[in-house]
């Protein structure tokens, strides 16, 4: 049945035999896209009176949004701080690969670095929309230490949505700190790592909303003074904010049970990342990776010749399917933790990280395991598993 | 054949089998038929078996297509969803067939859950093949009510008329929106709600009686009664746009289930035609079917129930067989 070309000549896709995750339940329900984005087929069939050129039978695969990676410091042999000439191929490079683990948008992160090298990376990496060439660049996630006051004008340029600071912890590292705080946050920088609790909610009401890796380089719990971990109950938290937290869920540098706290305490900030370093990706034995040699050993990548770890290095699907199995959540939950609280962290929940009519077609079909079985940026096939 | 004058018994029973196919797909004669099945599913089934055998047999194309009259509420949900089950399982196609929906309400925007429109995608539409363009659904939102109505009446004569209008009662007895007191030979028009219907519909608009629309365009008496075939369903939901698009319908079948629905049906066939009871308009259709549960019928005489229940061998030679597209 040829579609009704009054509104739109663009092709309509309907994804069929398949369940959708939609209003935060996997729904039977057809997907339809067109031009890029999800349609809604009740307006089109009394509207438009159109209906759809192709189908694809997903054989009851699961629909669900794809995977958005805001702590992703490289992968597959690439460092994104590694402050070379041609920064850009190594973003495409990995981006092209993270396909096939169902990241569909991905903010390349940079670690801690001299002023010097975010003067030369980051204006080599571009915003840009996914597609076959790999997934979309929302912007990069850098770590950075505030710096002192009087440094504060003259601080890079920030392009990014969204970026963490990455603080010295400890007695005195944030004295005076307030200020730098909301300069950073007017900046579109997301803190992290301030020592107490109440300094925790001064950022967060001065507009930091993001915890980085929680667990991970801060203070620990502590009953009288929870630190930066309390903030997924403050109560300090300003009305219609939320708090949201990244989770590096490989079952390593996370206590399945602290996993479970977290999750239990404060389930819709729950943000997965995977902070994975340039050895996510490779085979296991020994690579060298810039200046260290690193052995990995099965989701384990150590400091050669020791039991340091040197990164995580699970693919977002791993941390996906790890999340479900340590938390004991729903499939739901664990598919928007890694597509729509992300989103909503960056500000993007109108367009990314759901199903809803009008945004963006980036899917990952997945079965009921949670392994990848195809990847589409805006409608399009980008990638298919094999037989 | 065997000669000479004696009758023996194949010529007997050949000449009775003759008659009985007669008088089953007789369609000059008037009939009035109450087929009753034991539930509530097996009803939706037999009403979803006529339907699809009625299509087949038509044989629609390109050049001819059968046009449907639809209804909504939860009476007919059990039929749609036989029928999406027959068209998945490939035995019809809704490919050649145009519906025409009985009624809208006014004012309610078309995505609004409660609204036809949704109803019928969410229900039906989106789960087959129609084509959009045949599936027609008065618009209440329409800028001029009456013109809406016109048109909706001459779209079903363009159509060449309804085959067969599938219908509902309500509790009052009421088809579409003709409330009680409707004229018996009322067209396509806005019907103001009564109170009643308004009540009884705030449990799908938060128990809000502000929120219940308070008009509907519906189908008329006279429309239904045009169709070629009427079946009727007991249906719920009173908000009907009155069209009175009953124009030339082949058969009309009303599906009523349902122990509150069993004065409707009493007061339908057992009483008067009467414009109280409106569905009682279809006594004088031609050809009639009402689908019913058993519970439909507590409100029968014994020996009505019984007169019908007699007749379920010839009713149920119009399900079985049950065709097929594949066949043909």
């Amino acid at each position: 049945m040829p579609s009704n070309r009054s509104v739109s000549d663009a092709p309509i896709t309907q994804f069929i035999n398949c369940r959708i995750l939609r209003d935060h339940r996997l729904q039977r329900e057809d997907l339809w896209v067109r031009e890029g984005r999800i349609l809604d087929p009740e307006k089109l069939f009394f509207d438009e009176q159109g209906y759809a050129d192709k189908r694809v039978d997903c054989e009851g695969s699961i629909i669900a949004p794809g995977f958005i990676d805001v702590q992703i410091n490289g992968g597959f042999g690439i460092d994104f701080s590694q402050a070379s000439d041609d920064v850009s191929a190594g973003v495409s490079f990995v981006a092209k690969k993270i396909l096939e683990h169902g990241v569909t948008s991905f903010c390349p992160t940079l670690v801690t670095s001299p002023p010097a090298v975010y003067h030369k990376v980051l204006p080599q990496v571009k915003v840009h929309g996914g597609g076959p060439h790999g997934a979309g660049v929302l912007g990069e996630n850098r770590c950075v230490r505030p710096p002192p006051e009087d440094e504060l004008q003259s601080f890079p340029e920030l392009v990014l949505t969204r970026s963490s600071i990455c603080g010295p912890f400890g007695a005195g590292g944030w004295s005076g700190s307030q200020s730098v705080v909301r300069e950073l946050c007017q900046r579109s920088i997301t803190c992290h790592s301030v020592a107490n609790l109440s300094q925790a909610e001064d950022a967060v009401q001065t507009g930091a909303s993001f915890i980085t890796h929680l667990f991970n380089a801060m203070l620990p719990f502590h009953h009288r003074d929870p630190g930066i971990v309390g903030l997924l109950t403050s109560d300090q938290v300003p009305a219609g904010r939320t708090v949201y937290y990244g989770m590096i869920a490989d079952g390593i540098h996370t206590n399945p049970a602290a996993l479970r706290i977290a999750h239990r305490a404060h389930p819709s900030g729950l943000v997965l990342v995977t902070d994975a370093i340039a050895a996510m990706g490779l085979p296991p034995g020994r690579h060298t990776l810039g200046q260290q040699v690193i052995e990995i050993q099965g989701l384990h990548a150590y400091v050669a010749g020791t039991k340091t770890l040197s990164g995580s290095i699970a693919t977002m699907d791993m941390c996906v399917r790890h999340f479900k199995q340590a938390s004991g959540c729903s499939v739901e939950e664990a598919l928007e933790a890694a597509s729509l609280h992300p989103a909503q962290l960056l500000g993007l929940g109108h367009r990314k990280g759901n199903l809803d009519y009008g945004s963006d077609a980036d899917l990952v079909l997945l079965d009921d395991a949670l392994d990848v079985k195809a990847t589409y940026i805006s409608g399009e096939e980008v990638w298919r598993k094999g037989p | 054949m065997t000669g000479s004058g004696s009758c023996d018994k194949t010529d007997v029973s050949q000449h009775l089998t003759a008659q009985l196919k007669n008088r089953v797909f007789s369609e000059r004669a008037g009939t009035m038929r109450l087929v009753i099945l034991d539930d509530y599913d097996l009803a939706s089934e037999w009403a979803a078996k006529y339907i699809r055998n009625r299509i087949i047999q038509f044989k629609p194309s390109a050049d001819r297509y059968f046009s449907l009259g639809l209804p909504t509420g939860s009476t007919p949900y059990g039929c749609y969803q036989k029928l999406i089950e027959y068209y998945r399982n490939g035995d019809i196609s809704f490919k050649y067939v145009k519906t025409f929906n009985m009624d809208e309400y006014v004012g309610l925007p078309r995505a609004h859950p409660e609204s036809y429109h949704s109803y019928m995608w969410n229900n039906f539409f989106k789960h087959i093949d129609i084509k959009p363009a045949n599936a027609h659904i008065l618009d209440g939102n329409a800028e001029d009510l009456e013109a809406e109505c016109q048109a909706f009446e001459q779209k079903i004569a363009e159509a060449g008329g309804i085959e067969l209008f599938v219908g509902g009662i309500g509790p009052d007895g009421h088809i579409a929106f003709n409330e009680p007191g409707s004229s018996l030979v009322s067209r396509t028009r806005v019907k103001t709600l009564a109170k009643d219907t308004i009540v009884a519909n705030a449990r799908f608009f938060g128990n809000d009686l502000s929120k219940v629309p308070t008009m509907a365009l519906t189908v008329g008496v006279g429309t239904v009664m045009d169709a070629k075939e009427v079946m009727d369903q007991n249906h719920t939901d009173i908000f009907s746009s009155t069209t009175s698009c009953l124009l030339h319908c082949s058969l009309v079948m009303i599906l009523i289930t349902g122990a509150h629905k069993a004065f409707a049906l009493y007061k339908a066939i057992e009483e008067g035609v009467n414009h109280m009871w409106t569905v009682s308009a279809f006594q004088q259709h031609p050809r009639t079917i009402f689908v019913c549960d058993e519970d439909a019928t507590l409100e029968l005489r014994v020996k009505t129930v019984k007169y019908f229940k007699g007749l379920m061998h010839v009713h149920n030679k119009l399900v079985d067989p049950v065709l097929s597209i594949k066949d043909q």
